[in-house]
């Protein structure tokens, strides 16, 4: 296997810039299977950063354990300044309320409209906000993915990129720092997936957030991401600008730049 | 032909045997460990959910809309299952008492099998079938579809408000339902009695409730209160802890209806054994 290549051009570049998540040396299994292995990366303020890799290379172990859905074996998460496995259950909670997270399946409510879907998170992290205010910002977040007239719809009733676009409402409605995408183009057409891609960009610019996005779809990863990693059997397998990994001669990274 | 040493041959069947036999010992020794890590997860969500339910902000919308969940929506049910057994356990004690010539004796008995015993266990097992299964269904999906771990990341507690608010809404309610299913158990059984006699509501009522005793009522009442916690304990443990794929949430259903089931009669026997003693 190659070793890790941070390029010089990226370390430069990153260098001056303040970092949202700094994830050093990062391990995680389950029983005896080594899921993550020795994983090192950073993400900086107000950048999109693609993580790229096969099924099953620890892509969405990794960000899970970002926000702590599945706890480290070793090595230290910081999240704006915070070492998530050490926090409490009630600073995690804070923390989490800065962190949007978009899963691969949506993750909406199923017993919920559009509209409580959204309220429900508003609810319990802006609690200060009145019932005029929550309408608003409901009403906004709707409008910025392009569906203000699915407000009283079960999530039954809305096809799968609806449903992926109410999930990224929901989460933006919370004005997060930090987006984490869990494979957000999954399961759609090559046309939604370009929409998903747009709007994660129209997110980013409008929103100002920096973005961790794990993916397999290299559109997504080619309209979306100021930087990529690539994950490999657990490891970091290469770090640097698009325009690297698509000059690469190396038979794995071209499987995906075919 | 090539002969083979007796003494080596017995030996080789010796270790095979010894290899089966210590394969078998290891899989019923994983069983055992399976069943009492399963046994000690129960414990140790049974003490998280105690500890959520007395932490601070407690979800009380979410508990309402499942108390109408449990309570209202299970009504239809025990009505129809309430009635038919109280008219069921009519027509068949009838013939006997007729027999001896202890028909008016008829709504006593009734009502003391009905609420002593009857009434509270059927319910609980109804509700066991309909509540559990509802719940490892729905927390099971919610698992699948990652709908819990995005209520964790949004800052929710998904215990306090999944767990706790379900647990406690089929405490409370299924002691409403079995009061409720013993009053129609009695309806059917006045109804059961007017098929082949003739009694009116008032004399049947006093025939009834000069039998029953404040004693024959507590009992059921308190043990029921045990029956919805085990309901909703075993069908959010069941779908709370439920596997990743879709296949696991059948499993979370089925086995919180199975489990739910055998515990409810296994308090019942504890109780009964309780206010045997009394």
């Amino acid at each position: 296997m190659n070793p890790i290549q941070t390029t010089a051009n990226t370390a430069a570049k990153t260098k001056s810039l303040e970092q949202v998540i700094d994830i050093n040396n990062l391990r995680k299994g389950f029983g005896t299977q080594e899921v993550l292995k020795n994983v090192s990366l950073q993400l900086f303020k107000g950048e999109n950063l693609a993580v790229l890799g096969k099924s099953g290379s620890g892509k969405s172990v990794l960000i899970k354990c970002i926000v702590r859905l599945f706890n480290p074996d070793h090595g230290t998460i910081n999240v704006l300044g915070e070492d998530v496995t050490a926090l409490n259950n009630e600073s995690l909670g804070e923390l989490r309320k800065k962190i949007g997270f978009l899963f691969q399946s949506g993750a909406l409510y199923d017993s919920m409209t559009v509209r409580q879907n959204l309220e429900f998170p508003l609810r319990r992290i802006k609690k200060d906000l009145s019932q005029k205010e929550i309408n608003e910002k409901i009403n906004e977040a709707l409008e910025n993915v392009g569906l203000s007239d699915t407000l009283n719809k079960m999530p039954s009733q809305l096809s799968g990129g609806m449903r992926k676009r109410i999930s990224l409402a929901r989460t933006i409605v919370v004005d997060p720092i930090i987006i984490l995408y869990d494979e957000p183009t999954t399961g759609l057409d090559p046309a939604t997936s370009d929409e998903i891609s747009l709007l994660i960009n129209d997110i980013q610019k409008k929103y100002k957030t920096s973005s961790l996005i794990i993916t397999h779809d290299i559109e997504c990863a080619r309209n979306t991401a100021d930087r990529l990693i690539m994950l490999h059997e657990g490891e970091v397998y290469k770090n640097g600008q698009l325009a690297e990994f698509e000059k690469s001669s190396d038979t794995l990274i071209r499987s995906f730049f075919k | 032909m090539k002969k083979i040493n007796p003494v080596i041959k017995v030996k080789t069947i010796a270790k095979e045997q010894s290899i089966k036999l210590s394969e078998k010992a290891i899989a019923k020794t994983a069983e055992a460990h399976n069943f009492l890590t399963d046994v000690a997860d129960f414990f140790l969500f049974l003490s998280r959910t105690c500890k959520e339910t007395f932490s601070r902000d407690f979800e009380f919308k979410e508990f309402l809309r499942q108390s109408f969940q449990i309570g209202y929506k299970s009504l239809p049910l025990i009505s129809v299952t309430g009635f038919i057994m109280g008219l069921v356990l009519t027509i068949q004690a009838r013939p006997s008492l007729v027999h001896f010539g202890a028909v008016s004796l008829l709504p006593g008995m009734v009502a003391v099998s009905l609420i002593r015993e009857m009434g509270p266990v059927i319910t609980a097992l109804i509700c066991a079938g309909k509540i559990g299964s509802g719940m490892g269904a729905e927390l099971g999906s919610m698992k699948v579809t990652e709908q819990i771990d995005a209520m964790e990341v949004s800052s929710t507690n998904p215990m306090k408000f999944l767990v706790v608010t379900r647990v406690l809404a089929a405490t409370l309610m299924i002691p409403v339902l079995v009061l409720y299913s013993d009053a129609l158990g009695l309806f059917g059984c006045w109804v059961g009695a007017n098929i082949k006699g003739d009694v009116s509501f008032v004399l049947f009522c006093s025939q009834a409730f000069s039998h029953l005793e404040f004693i024959d009522l507590m009992p059921a009442v308190i043990k029921s209160f045990f029956f919805g916690a085990v309901i909703g304990l075993v069908g959010c443990y069941k779908g709370y802890t439920a596997g990743r794929g879709t296949e696991s949430v059948g499993i979370a259903a089925n086995s919180a209806v199975v489990l739910s089931s055998l515990l409810v009669i296994i308090v019942d026997l504890i109780a009964v054994q309780i206010t045997d003693l009394l």
